[in-house]
């Protein structure tokens, strides 16, 4: 058995360093992962420091005539920085300093009757992308696997729907399906807080979510969610993902998950700390951009107490598998 | 500003083909009655293409009704004004008031907007600002006083009804009669065209912001380009694409993988000819009514000398190409002396393109031009200035004429200074160090062997109507983010906005920053945009003025119209994602 999960941890480690270097550099290498920054690490960004910064003190320009005062006091080096996301500094411009009090709903000149331009920030959308759908063969065994996430809202707050599952000889065997709401945190960042329901095996599992969903650099796709259950149960589960394009229709999308418990829970056949853990590689042709066909192979393993139990009920503590399903959405 | 080529491993699609070039007899189907809610099965044998019919005087009736109309092969509705797409051609004289009776025969509320025409603020057509829109089975009168001359263009300002066909064109006739002799004159409306609902588009976009982008780098690119420059520089090139989680091939949002290009309403595989005797001297009218496309024009074999642009007579400039951005209008004079030239109009993602002739008789053609490489954006576009050089260079870029002082910089680089509201969500990039040259004709245009037309050489004689420096100067962001398309200046969008407010009798500098790495058509309303150079120096009266990414320009607007007026990006798709202001003068 030992030999077997070293096999296994072989197979494990290749994918993994295929998923980093088909990546060309990985997310974790990134010191900021919310703020993409282009200061202080690049030729240019050292360049704009060095710039001097009485240059941009238009206090001393002459000619220069700016409606607001407020600036010339204020230390002009401190807009420097970063291209995308960190918080606004001390001086920035109030967006409503140009109103003169006015607003768009009523005042002088204004419409009567409530406000009629609406535009497509006030207007709600709804998705829903069916990531995975897929028939899962192992050496004994053959399952349906479904992965799921819809929203509806606007586009900073989502009501956002996750459902994940599988389904084995027309029975959920397990199930987990969340309902969240989603709120953008940052640029390529939603922060999510909702509940989290887990089916197929008895007892059901309630819990509250909270985690973050967005875009690293570098394009990984990463969900981080945090559970608390009842019991002091605590989880903690990860996905990640990466596209790499072989031409524009042809797209090869690694995938890893882990799940890590906090606490044993017998009934379900966990067992504490890192729980699972599944690495994929996917290659589906996007027929259309919202229609792709795909196979795959995914290896998963059950470490800690969880292999346990599934060794203790005969099964084998990893496996590799077959994927064949679609990618759709709307 | 290197060029790079950029060829794609693309899977054949082939209805790719079909889709550029569109149906021959593509247009309006005739035999339908605008008037009414056609229903168009088994009804339609013949289309219509070519020049929209023209309307002169002073009273007009214009008829908003669905028309069914077919441009690839599938029948599809559009929206059009008395039947035709583009809608008539209005001429105008200056002087002249002018009543135009606009009646909804759709089943929702429609409006025309009159592009770059001063007048009263309630004649404007912009619904929910100027007035309450036009509902169905009414009719608004429009009445105003026509005070200017030149090309203009007019178009719904309700919902993405410009997209699905409401756009056509004004020429205001000078008092004094036409002063810019030619021979002939024509119109050429460059417009673009789906299939889709441009709701579905929309919803798309904010689904899969890159859904019609298939020039995006591939694995493939960048194992050739690792092979052509090393794995170093291969990496280095796309390290701040992908650190910032940007795309340096989104340069259009749509491509032709859903648009049809239009030429005066009519399909590439249709070819607009317009006719010439050899050694006539032609006026060339371009209006870019492209709801979300950049055209790129050339006439292969010709110079082209401009010399009126949004509606304003400037100094003759001759180049071989120009680009136009959605809302800005662009007349050239030719002289062809050969039996048939091509009037090239590629969008500026190069999916496609508007394709029309110059021909002494109707039936000849001239060979159409390959596509341009789609290049990716540089990092002039993503860092402005700093990216010119390193800083001291980018800031004597800011300056071409003073170097002495030792701030170098002149009042138009007034230091940069963001929102508050540009380090949420709603941001993707802020740039700190603008350019501000305008003699960049921009991405796919650089160094491309041809005399490109810049802002920098579109120079109204004279001075300003104003003499008066500003009294003041309003700074707005340009910004967006690209991944969950939002688009908003300062951050914020149209619905979490204030308006600006001018005061009555000022005159005011507006600074325009764009913080994108899309090029931004933006459209004042009701008054004129005096556009000024990187040293403050007047440079030329614009309607609509297209800021490039990472771009700072300025403009002076002397506040004398009361009211509430629009203030936008002219890329349809932007403007309705919220990257629109109301400006209130009082």
């Amino acid at each position: 058995m030992k030999e077997k999960v070293t096999a296994m941890n072989k197979r494990l480690t290749l994918g993994c360093v295929f998923l980093l270097s088909s990546s060309v550099f990985p997310v974790w290498a990134d010191n900021d992962t919310t703020n993409g920054t282009i200061n202080g690490t690049t030729q240019d960004g050292q360049a704009m420091n060095a710039m001097p910064m009485e240059n941009m003190n238009h206090s001393a320009m002459p000619g220069m005539n700016h409606g607001d005062k407020q600036s010339t006091s204020e230390k002009p080096g401190a807009m420097q920085g970063r291209a995308q996301g960190g918080s606004a500094p001390a001086n920035a411009r109030d967006p409503h300093a140009y109103s003169g009090g006015y607003s768009i709903e009523s005042g002088q000149y204004a419409l009567p009757g409530p406000r009629i331009l609406k535009l497509a920030d006030e207007y709600n959308f709804a998705s829903l992308l069916v990531d995975r759908l897929e028939t899962v063969r192992t050496s004994d065994n053959s399952s349906i696997t479904y992965d799921l996430q819809a929203w509806y809202g606007r586009d900073y707050d989502r009501l956002v729907l996750k459902a994940e599952g599988n389904v084995d000889n027309g029975k959920i065997e397990e199930a987990s399906t969340e309902v969240l709401w989603s709120h953008a945190l940052a640029t390529y960042w939603d922060g999510q807080l909702g509940l989290r329901y887990d089916s197929g095996e008895d007892p059901g599992r309630s819990w509250v979510a909270f985690g973050v969903q967005g875009l690293a650099p570098y394009w990984f796709e990463l969900d981080i969610t945090g559970y608390v259950g009842e019991e002091g149960r605590t989880a903690l589960g990860l996905e990640a993902e990466y596209e790499i394009l072989f031409t524009q229709k042809l797209i090869l999308t690694p995938r890893i998950e882990a799940s890590v418990y906090g606490k044993d829970d017998v009934k379900r056949g966990i067992g504490s700390g890192l729980s699972e853990f599944s690495a994929g590689l996917r290659l589906r042709y996007e027929i259309r951009r919202e229609f792709a066909p795909y196979v795959g192979i995914e290896w998963a393993s059950t470490y800690g107490g969880t292999a346990d139990y599934v060794r203790a009920t005969g099964f084998d503590t990893d496996e590799t598998r077959a994927v064949a399903g679609l990618r759709f959405w709307f | 500003m290197r060029k790079t080529s950029s060829n794609t491993c693309v899977i054949p699609d082939p209805s790719r083909r079909r889709f550029l070039q569109g149906l021959a007899a593509g247009g309006v189907l005739m035999g339908l009655s605008p008037w009414t809610k056609p229903g168009w099965a088994g009804q339609v044998t013949t289309t219509a293409t070519g020049m929209a019919p023209v309307l002169r005087g002073t009273e007009f009736d214009l008829i908003v009704a669905e028309t069914a109309v077919n441009y690839t092969g599938s029948p599809r509705m559009a929206t059009t004004i008395n039947g035709s797409i583009p809608s008539p051609i209005l001429r105008w004289r200056e002087g002249d008031t002018v009543t135009i009776r606009v009646t909804n025969r759709l089943n929702t509320s429609t409006s025309i907007h009159w592009h770059g025409i001063i007048l009263p603020y309630q004649m404007d057509g912009v619904p929910g600002i100027s007035f309450a829109g036009i509902p169905p089975g009414e009719t608004f009168t429009y009445r105003f006083k026509v005070e200017q001359a030149g090309t203009y263009w007019y178009h719904s300002h309700s919902g993405f009804q410009e997209q699905t066909g409401m756009y056509g064109t004004i020429i205001v006739e000078p008092r004094g009669g036409e002063h810019i002799r030619a021979d002939r004159d024509y119109v050429v409306q460059l417009s673009d065209w789906t299939d889709e609902d441009p709701m579905k588009v929309f919803a798309k976009l904010k689904k899969q912001s890159d859904y019609y982008n298939f020039n995006a780098p591939t694995a493939m690119d960048f194992f050739r380009d690792a092979s052509e420059r090393g794995l170093g520089k291969a990496m280095e090139r796309r390290r701040m694409w992908n650190q910032m989680r940007m795309s340096p091939t989104d340069l259009a949002d749509i491509s032709a993988y859903t648009y049809t290009y239009l030429m005066n309403g009519t399909t590439p595989a249709g070819n607009w000819t317009g006719l010439f005797n050899p050694g006539e001297r032609v006026r060339l009218r371009f209006i870019s009514s492209g709801t979300q496309s950049f055209f790129d024009v050339r006439i292969p074999g010709l110079k082209m000398t401009v010399v009126h642009v949004d509606g304003q007579d400037i100094e003759p400039v001759t180049v071989d190409e120009f680009r136009c951005g959605p809302g800005e209008t662009y007349d050239v004079l030719v002289t062809p002396q050969d039996d048939a030239y091509t009037i090239f109009a590629q969008s500026m993602d190069r999916t496609g393109y508007a394709r029309g002739t110059l021909a002494t008789r109707a039936d000849l053609t001239a060979p159409i031009p390959e596509l341009d490489e789609p290049e990716w954006l540089t990092m002039t576009d993503m860092m402005g200035a700093m990216a010119q050089g390193g800083a001291m260079a980018g800031m004597g870029g800011m300056n071409h004429n003073d170097h002495s002082t030792s701030g170098s910089m002149n009042k138009n680089a007034t230091p940069v200074r963001h929102a508050k509201t540009e380090y949420g969500p709603s941001v993707d990039m802020r740039v700190d160090m603008p350019r501000t040259n305008l003699d960049d004709p921009g991405i796919g245009l650089r160094n491309n062997g041809r005399r490109v037309l810049t802002y920098a050489d579109i120079k109204t004689p004279g001075e300003p109507v104003d003499p008066r420096d500003p009294g003041r100067d309003i700074e707005l962001h340009l910004t967006g983010n690209m991944e969950r398309y939002t688009w908003s200046l300062d951050g914020l969008e149209f619905g979490k906005s204030t308006p600006i407010h001018f005061r009555h009798g000022e005159r005011l500098r507006v600074i325009m920053h764009n913080d994108t790495m899309m090029t931004h058509p933006m459209h004042l309303h009701g008054m004129w945009s005096d556009m000024e150079d990187a040293n403050g120096e007047f440079l030329a009266r614009r309607h609509t003025i297209s800021v490039q990414p990472a771009q700072r320009v300025s403009f002076r607007v002397t506040a004398d119209a009361l009211g509430r007026w629009a203030w936008h990006c002219h890329l349809l798709y932007h403007m309705d994602a919220g990257m629109f202001r109301e400006v209130i003068v009082t």
